[in-house]
């Protein structure tokens, strides 16, 4: 079985197609090339003959994967024998190991011993019999539906190519070869024997693509209320997460599926929400308290035209400020944003992990272009690491719930611990967790508030940053396609231009986006918003230079590649901080 | 693990925490935490399984005051973390507790849809006609002619909220009233309350001396129900409409269906991964 290589190249998959003259051992590898190329793979094919002028034994070996094949391996993966005749012929072309395959029709004779010798495991079918079951049927057509299942090709690309490659006979051949490839095909064990990893495509939306990264991060709760265009997010968890033993809860409000999250979470079990604009604004007070309590929790927002009840079918990036700055107090709390709609899966999965190994309020941005686009793309990426919540180890001292560590992080006693027992509150406390009014307790308590969160190491994942050049263009969320093909432009075009997509967009990595930035001539900030949001937090943040520029407008119009070039390409207005 | 024969047999004071209550002399909330204890002890509730939730106001001080794990929420949504914690956690026993304001006012969605979604929660509303901690505005049940709140100088001139009244029209299934001045009888709810396999909504009169020193006669105004609990909506309807709202004891209990998440574990990561594979 092939698996993702150890060598660094891409997974590929080699099949050898054998047979004696009219066996149609060529055209067969011919079609299966044809049927890899459709299925969206590289392939190369070599053939292999006797010495007879017209009719001989012949050899067709075709090897695939998802970028382009220059060279056949050292080894096959599939034999696919459509009989044995001479053989022998082609036994030091074709090498074979224990991990190999052979498909064969043991009607059509013995397999030889000397290709049993290398170890290789038998797929046995009845090829002949499917391919008389078809008036004007041929074994090699079941035979290749067979193959084609084994390697895990769709059978409606095999069909397309044999009728395209048949066709040209007549109709009742390609009719007769597509009956055989069906056969083949549903005869085929089960599953695929050869899995191609890293040739896989997936097809999926931005909402779908929240949900799995919310599952793969651990959330096992969510309690929410319906709000487009953040709810086929919550239709897509709601049987899975039963399935992987959690559950959904439909709350009356947001105000309720904010404040049961945050009792699931004291429970011990991750928890989520997703909402839209309006749904986030109710929820605000109830952010606070899991933010006092350092209860951790994530509330996926997709974001929509505002304010108000808006536009809510059509996108707009424009509840950024809310969740950067919602809160009453002083609540330090996460905000991420994906990037594209592969990307809602590892911003997602990030910020659960983040909220639980941190303790507090994750607030994840996507919106209606990403949540209700769908894209074709390979399987998305796993964040690496466990970060997990850390629980207390409670014994015979006193627990202390907010004690102050030196990351900031206090091990949380979960419900069902002996001598864990503590009460979580909204107000202020001292590190037992006793309330008080305390000025030393209130200092100490936002200390370690925010520096949990301004002290961790994010590592590299905090933007998606591409292209270089003087020319840089900042932006976030659904923006960046239409910002990195904008870079792209402008430096095929001799204007080299880099692109920064934040992810993590606070607490800020300031040090992170000064090296970003270094050496950058023009700044543009690109969002789809009316007020210029990251605009003018970044400058409140100090992390812009006087002279960066704000390409700023709000939607539903998405953003366009050649607005965006064509703007970072303007002359540097006189006053640039009046200018979006 | 310890053994369960060698555990001591927990007593009232061993489920009271070591934090001094910031209630007032006299105030009903008092017998509120004695009759709980009395009831965790009689039940025997092993504490780190116990889990006390409320929202904000004098009442919504008990948890810290109980030794087991407790969530001091914001004012209103106690119903709803109990909610999120149960739906968690199911082998917990979760007790929420809060005031008329609390539950009736800022909290009143959640009281409507807690009874409908019956999951096996307590609820326990000390009802003093009053907001304490802001000293002294009317709440949802206070009195309309009721006049000694600035807020309200000509008193509000609304009809009082009706909470048994409410909890059965939304579907609880289980509705009785206590009174802090008996506390064995308060007990006695309380345990049955947190027996029952629903939601439990326990009303109890809890005098509040600072800002309803009249309340300090409800001693000689209460009295039991006339008759046995019912396990009828329409012979519990009726009663209630009789009721002059200090009849004490277990008016309605019923066993309905409870909402509780089904905790499959059918499927893997992998295998929902699947379904994007082209």
């Amino acid at each position: 079985m092939l698996q993702e290589s150890h060598t660094g190249q891409p997974p590929r998959l080699s099949i050898a197609i054998t047979g004696s003259g009219g066996s149609g051992a060529v055209t067969t590898g011919s079609i299966l090339l044809a049927a890899v190329a459709r299925a969206g793979f590289y392939g190369l094919m070599t053939r292999s003959a006797g010495p007879q002028i017209r009719g001989g034994e012949s050899a067709a070996m075709v090897r695939f994967g998802p970028t382009p094949v220059n060279a056949m391996d050292d080894r096959f993966d599939i034999l696919v024998a459509l009989d044995w005749l001479n053989i022998s012929r082609f036994l030091d072309e074709i090498p074979l190991d224990g991990s190999s395959l052979i498909l064969t029709d043991p009607a059509g004779g013995a397999v030889p011993p000397a290709i049993l010798a290398s170890g290789a495991q038998v797929v046995a079918l009845p090829l002949k019999a499917m391919a008389d079951a078809v008036a004007g049927g041929r074994l090699n057509m079941a035979a290749l539906g067979a193959a084609g299942a084994m390697a895990g090709l769709p059978l409606a690309a095999l069909e397309i190519e044999a009728r395209a490659t048949l066709g040209k006979k007549s109709a009742s051949v390609a009719d007769a070869a597509v009956a055989c490839l069906q056969a083949g095909y549903a005869a085929a064990p089960g599953k695929p024997l050869v899995e191609i990893p890293g040739t896989e495509r997936w097809n999926m939306s931005g909402n779908e693509a929240s949900g799995l990264g919310a599952l793969r991060g651990g959330i096992r709760f969510v309690a929410a209320y319906p709000i487009t265009p953040a709810t086929e997010m919550l239709e897509w968890l709601a049987p899975r997460l039963e399935k992987v033993g959690g559950g959904l809860l439909q709350a009356e409000d947001e105000l309720a599926s904010v404040n049961m999250i945050i009792g699931g979470s004291f429970g011990g079990v991750p928890s989520l929400t997703a909402t839209s604009g309006p749904g986030l604004s109710l929820m605000m007070e109830g952010l606070g308290l899991a933010v006092a309590s350092e209860t951790p929790i994530v509330v996926a927002n997709v974001m929509r035209g505002g304010p108000s009840t808006g536009i809510p079918t059509k996108s707009e990036q424009s509840d950024l400020n809310i969740a950067l700055y919602g809160f009453h107090g002083d609540a330090p709390h996460l905000v991420l944003a994906a990037t594209d709609i592969r990307d809602c899966v590892f911003t997602t999965q990030w910020a659960v992990r983040l909220a639980e190994h941190l303790q507090t309020v994750a607030i994840v941005l996507t919106d209606q272009a990403l949540g209700q686009s769908r894209t074709i793309c390979p399987p998305p990426a796993h964040f690496p690491e466990a970060l997990p919540r850390l629980v207390a180890e409670v014994g015979d001292e006193p627990y202390r719930r907010y004690t102050l560590t030196e990351s900031g992080v206090s091990p949380m006693a979960l419900p069902g611990q002996a001598g864990g027992m503590y009460t979580a509150d909204g107000l202020e406390h001292n590190p037992r967790g006793t309330p008080s009014s305390m000025a030393k307790d209130h200092l100490a308590q936002s200390e370690k508030r925010q520096r949990k969160l301004t002290d961790f190491d994010y590592g590299h994942y905090w933007a998606e940053i591409s292209g270089a050049g003087p020319i840089a263009l900042v932006t976030w969320g659904s923006a960046t396609g239409a910002v990195v093909e904008a870079a792209e432009r402008l430096t095929a075009a001799g204007q080299p231009t880099r692109a920064i997509a934040l992810r993590l967009i606070a607490p800020l990595r300031h040090a992170d986006l000064a090296q970003a930035l270094a050496g950058a001539e023009a700044i543009l900030v690109v969002e789809q918003n009316q007020g210029a949001q990251l605009f003018h937090y970044l400058h409140a943040e100090q992390a812009l230079p006087a002279g960066a520029r704000s390409l700023a407008r709000p939607g539903p119009l998405p953003l366009r590649p050649g607005d965006i070039a064509a703007a970072a390409l303007a002359r540097p207005a006189a006053s640039p901080n009046q200018e979006h | 693990m310890e053994a369960a024969t060698s555990t001591p047999a927990l007593k009232a004071k061993d489920y009271k925490s070591d934090i001094n209550p910031i209630w007032c002399p006299g105030c009903g909330d008092f017998g509120v935490l004695a009759a709980m204890s009395k009831a965790a002890a009689y039940l025997q509730l092993p504490k780190e399984r116990l889990a006390m939730v409320s929202g904000i106001g004098c009442s919504s001080r008990l948890p810290a005051y109980i030794d087991s794990y407790g969530f001091h929420g914001i004012h209103g949504r106690s119903l709803a973390i109990a909610a999120g914690l149960k739906a968690a956690r199911p082998d917990l026993t979760v007790v929420v507790s809060g005031g008329d304001g609390d539950g009736f006012s800022i909290g009143g969605n959640h009281f409507l849809h807690a009874c409908r979604r019956n999951m096996d929660l307590t609820y326990i509303v000390m009802d003093n006609e009053v907001y304490g901690m802001t000293k002294g505005q009317a709440s949802p049940t206070t009195q309309p002619d009721w006049t000694r709140s600035k807020l309200t100088p000509r008193g509000t001139g609304v009809r009082r909220f009706q909470p048994t009244a409410l909890a059965l029209a939304a579907g609880a299934s289980f509705i009785a009233r206590g009174f802090t001045g008996d506390p064995s009888d308060l007990t006695r709810l309380i345990v049955q309350a947190i027996q029952h396999p629903g939601f439990a909504f326990l009303h109890v009169l809890s005098p509040c001396q600072t800002y309803q020193p009249e309340q300090k006669d409800w001693k000689h105004l209460v009295h039991p129900n006339a008759a046995e609990a019912t396990d009828d909506p329409v012979e519990a309807a009726r009663r209630i409409q009789m009721d002059d709202g200090m009849s004490l004891g277990l008016l309605y209990a019923q066993e309905l269906p409870s909402w509780q998440p089904p905790h499959l574990s059918s499927a893997t990561l992998p295998e929902i991964e699947a379904e994007f594979q082209l």
